[in-house]
């Protein structure tokens, strides 16, 4: 088996490297692909869209289309991973662990014993639980503001600096599972929540979907910015700049939800309870 | 608003399946509504779209206002209008006749199922609407990715053949992206049209040759033609009943027309069929996909998995049929494209039915399901008769035109395969009728025990009693439907 | 032996992409855990996504971010050689991304498999399947 893999790839790959020999060479500036559709975006981004990023230009107004879509695949990877693995009717865990603040003993409750009620000598803790450490906890606390704060200033700055929504979206939602990782995965769902997920990640492609819908409604194709240049008191090539920077909001919502809602579920196995 | 008729298609059902998942958090009975709103306007939009195109030729439309090549650009033509229409209807009747199902056995989780539901529909109808070869990777993976996620809900060891499916399927997917790489290498454009103008130029080169055998490679692995239909009979037996009468018409049909396209319309037909030299090979893996598929149902214990590897062989006809190259062939290749979809909605929602009362397919547990089923038996029955080819029923009318045209071209291989398909199909029915039809004897001996009605529940009723008078409306109208709009589709260059 | 030389200098990257999706390939195809097929798959679309940027690439030309853009109103003339081609990055963002959602309903399925079957061999699992 692993004899007839090897030859069938050794083939594929020695047909497809046949094929490459009339491949334009690496870097050559004549190549079909770098004369025929690119030179009109890298002259008319600024014209256009008055967006000097061309990158962004072409992603969120060119190609703006393709970017709706590619938030949907990442709302729709959450929605699976939600649909595959969660299970909303938590029936009590096997056995919780609890520990005694004021002597460090550790107790298991097995399914059906009473749990301790006084919440301020007892604390619950994972599987995985590891003691308290300052530097790690403090550090993580010190940074995750920071990382917020990066993020955001790269879905705002995708306009003149490589970025936006994507980007940041994922810087956002890493310092979330930063914060989960350090301290406790129950503290992290208190404070960015599921429910707040669910309505994040619709509200993202939502704004993104209904800006489109919205041209469409002041007269322009979908997705066309410049016809929401009434609206925003604008000239067209402005409100596709603005027009832009709204999708990328839209998109880096979404993928900060979607990034966020997809560790708890899979790192809790569905449950939500404990995690890593 | 009708100008915008294309965008909306794609829109609202996307749109749609936001609002389902803010819905089910709040109040989860207006998810199934949302949808089925979505689904119906889709619908709508697509059978307006079809009567503008056979009123005024093709219908175009530019995103974000941007011309082609610059921007995205949509075009709607014969071909397009009339696989929208097949794919928009398809998963309403699907979404309404398994509703009242899907809220018994999925109550908890009926927001996230009913958004990837309209999801992969909207993914479905990108596909089929798109003029863009980029554009069309996103959808597919829309689609390929919800697929995945519905398929792996079901029972047993649904998960690990969903796990295979999405191995099999990211590798077709990526070939196809890297074919669509290497044209962009060659011609510099994403555009469908604006390639097929740069390509005449390009054809001896051995990069367009790589393109399109890697896009072909790529999309045989989606629509599971033989021998690398693999993922295909595990995926869709085990998926869940619900969810199988929208995946299994549909995707395998969107992927052969993602072929015609690729085929007509970005490569011209003088070099798929001409320069190239490979359309006796892949009509002979039609005639092993046939074949293979016919055997291996004859040897299945159960209803659903008996019903996916027909689909195989379904696969293998207009696969053969396309690449027989003569148009009588092509035309019984896209008028099944259209029959397909629709008998395999209905088997497959009468499996459904089936499944739900007794909780087991297997051909043991089907005696006496005549008396007990006998408006889903009905609709099963003209299913079957469809699928074995006997008129009225639309399957006649499109294997009619496979069988001409394969005589026509002389591939007399293909015709005793479709023959030899018919004749197992027969049997395989029939044998199910027979048992069907029988009724075990009452425990106290004193004749045949009267079984009570136990019939699904009424939503799915009126989607299989609709699903069957499509069935032999589509054959009546065959006639119709080839002059008016299947002549158009295929280009005048095949004889 | 010019003519061999010039061949590999103006190819070899793309050859390096071949080999590395003929090695995400053979890791699907051969592997019996399901984690390696699962990472197998991911280096053959990281290898396509590789691909793509390269052919974006143009000696001498920077980054697609047009410099001084609001500061002198953009009065000077861009070149299109100076810049390289914006079209492949666009791509292959969202290639990346559709990527990392395969990956996580990968992911996603075989935890379920592991709940179901304790075990991530491909083989194991038929096992079981088949004493089922």
């Amino acid at each position: 088996m692993k004899a007839i893999a090897m030859v069938a790839v050794v083939l594929c790959g020695g047909l497809l490297i046949y094929g490459s020999l009339d491949f334009p060479d690496w870097g050559d500036p004549n190549s079909p692909a770098s004369t025929h559709l690119s030179p009109y975006f890298i002259e008319n981004a600024i014209p256009d869209t008055s967006v000097p990023n061309i990158v962004t230009a072409v992603l969120a107004d060119y190609r703006g289309y393709d970017t709706m879509f590619e938030t949907a695949v990442i709302f729709s990877a959450g929605i699976a991973c939600l649909l595959l693995l969660r299970m909303f009717t938590p029936n009590a865990p096997d056995s919780r662990l609890y520990r005694h603040t004021p002597t460090g003993v550790t107790i298991r409750i097995e399914q059906g014993g009473k749990l301790p009620e006084n919440t301020q000598e007892f604390q619950r803790i994972d599987l995985s639980w590891v003691p308290y450490d300052v530097i790690v906890n403090t550090g993580c606390r010190l940074m995750v503001p920071f990382i917020q704060l990066f993020a955001l200033y790269v879905i705002a700055h995708g306009h003149h600096s490589p970025g936006g929504g994507f980007q940041g979206g994922v810087i956002y939602g890493a310092a979330v599972i930063l914060f989960a990782v350090s301290k406790d995965l129950r503290s992290a769902i208190e404070q960015v929540g599921e429910k707040m997920t669910a309505y994040l990640s619709s509200a993202g492609v939502l704004i993104y979907a209904g800006t489109g819908l919205l041209c469409l409604f002041l007269g322009g194709e979908y997705l066309n910015y410049s016809a929401l240049a009434g609206l925003l008191g604008v000239d067209p090539i402005a409100a596709r700049s603005h027009g832009i920077l709204i999708v990328e909001v839209g998109v880096g919502l979404a993928v900060m939800a979607v990034m966020v809602s997809l560790y708890y579920i899979l790192s809790s196995d569905g449950k939500l309870d404990e995690g890593l | 608003m009708s100008q915008h008729f294309p965008a909306i298609i794609i829109v609202i059902p996307l749109i749609a399946a936001f609002l389902v998942t803010i819905a089910g958090w709040i109040n989860r009975r207006y998810c199934m509504p949302i949808a089925a709103f979505a689904l119906t306007t889709a619908l709508y939009g697509a059978v307006r779209l079809v009567l503008q195109v056979m009123a005024g030729g093709a219908v175009t439309y530019q995103m974000a206002g941007w011309p082609a090549p610059t921007g995205i650009v949509y075009t709607i033509d014969a071909l397009n209008g009339i696989v929208l229409v097949v794919v928009s209807a398809v998963a309403l009747l699907n979404l309404v006749g398994t509703s009242q199902i899907v809220a018994r056995n999925y109550a908890d989780r009926l927001a996230p199922f009913y958004s990837l539901y309209v999801l992969f529909v909207t993914g479905l109808l990108g596909i089929v609407i798109t003029g863009d070869a980029f554009n069309l990777f996103v959808l597919l993976e829309i689609t390929s990715l919800t697929g995945y996620a519905l398929i792996g809900m079901g029972r047993t060891h649904a998960p690990l053949a969903s796990l295979n499916y999405i191995f099999m399927g990211t590798i077709g997917a990526s070939f196809y992206l890297l074919g669509v790489g290497y044209l962009y290498l060659s011609t510099g454009s994403l555009n469908m049209a604006d390639i097929a103008a740069i390509l005449p130029s390009l054809y001896e080169s051995k990069v367009v040759l790589a393109a399109f055998v890697i896009c072909m490679t790529g999309l045989f692995m989606k629509m599971a033609l033989f021998p690398l239909h693999g993922w295909l009979p595990n995926a869709y037996a085990l998926a869940p009943s619900v969810v199988s009468g929208l995946i299994a018409p549909l995707t395998t049909k969107v992927m052969i027309y993602v072929m015609v396209r690729i085929a007509l319309t970005v490569f011209t037909p003088a070099y798929t069929f001409g320069t190239l030299g490979i359309s006796q090979a892949i009509v002979w893996l039609a005639v092993i996909a046939i074949v293979m598929g016919s055997f291996m149902a004859l040897s299945q214990k159960s209803l659903k998995k008996m019903l996916t590897y027909i689909v195989i062989a379904e696969v293998g006809y207009m696969v053969g049929g396309f690449w027989l190259a003569n148009r009588t062939a092509m035309t019984g290749a896209v008028l099944h494209i259209i029959n397909d979809a629709a008998m395999t909605l209905c088997v497959f929602l009468a499996a459904c039915s089936i499944r739900f009362k007794l909780a087991s397919d297997r051909f043991e547990n089907l005696r006496g399901i005549f008396r007990k089923q006998p408006v889903t038996m009905a609709a099963l029955v003209v299913g079957a008769l469809s699928i074995i080819g006997v008129p009225p029923t639309c399957g006649f009318f499109s294997k009619w035109y496979l069988l001409s045209g394969g005589i026509a071209a002389g591939h007399y291989a293909f015709v005793a395969a479709l023959l030899f398909s018919s004749l197992v199909n027969a049997v395989l029915f029939f044998r199910i009728f027979e048992i069907g039809h029988f009724e075990p004897f009452s425990r106290h001996g004193h004749g045949p025990a009267a079984e009570r009605i136990n019939e699904a529940p009424v939503t799915m009723l009126v989607s299989l009693l609709a699903a069957a008078a499509v069935l032999i409306l589509l054959g009546l109208y065959s006639g119709e439907i080839v002059t008016n709009i299947i002549d158009y589709a295929i280009p005048a260059q095949i004889s | 032996m010019d003519a061999a030389l010039a061949l590999i200098v103006g190819k070899y990257n793309y050859w390096i992409y071949i080999v590395l999706m003929m090695i995400g390939l053979y890791a699907v195809v051969v592997k019996k855990n399901l984690i390696k097929k699962i990472i197998g798959m991911n280096i053959l679309q990281t290898a396509i996504i590789l691909f793509y940027v390269s052919i974006g690439a143009k000696k001498g030309a920077t980054i697609p971010i047009i410099a001084h853009a609001h500061n002198g109103g953009g009065e000077h003339v861009i070149h299109a050689a100076e810049y390289i081609n914006p079209l492949p990055h666009v791509l292959m963002l969202t290639a990346i991304v559709v990527a990392v959602a395969t990956l996580g309903v990968a992911l996603a399925l075989s935890i379920k498999v592991y709940k179901q079957y304790g075990t991530l061999e491909e083989d194991e699992i038929y096992e079981k399947i088949r004493e089922s």
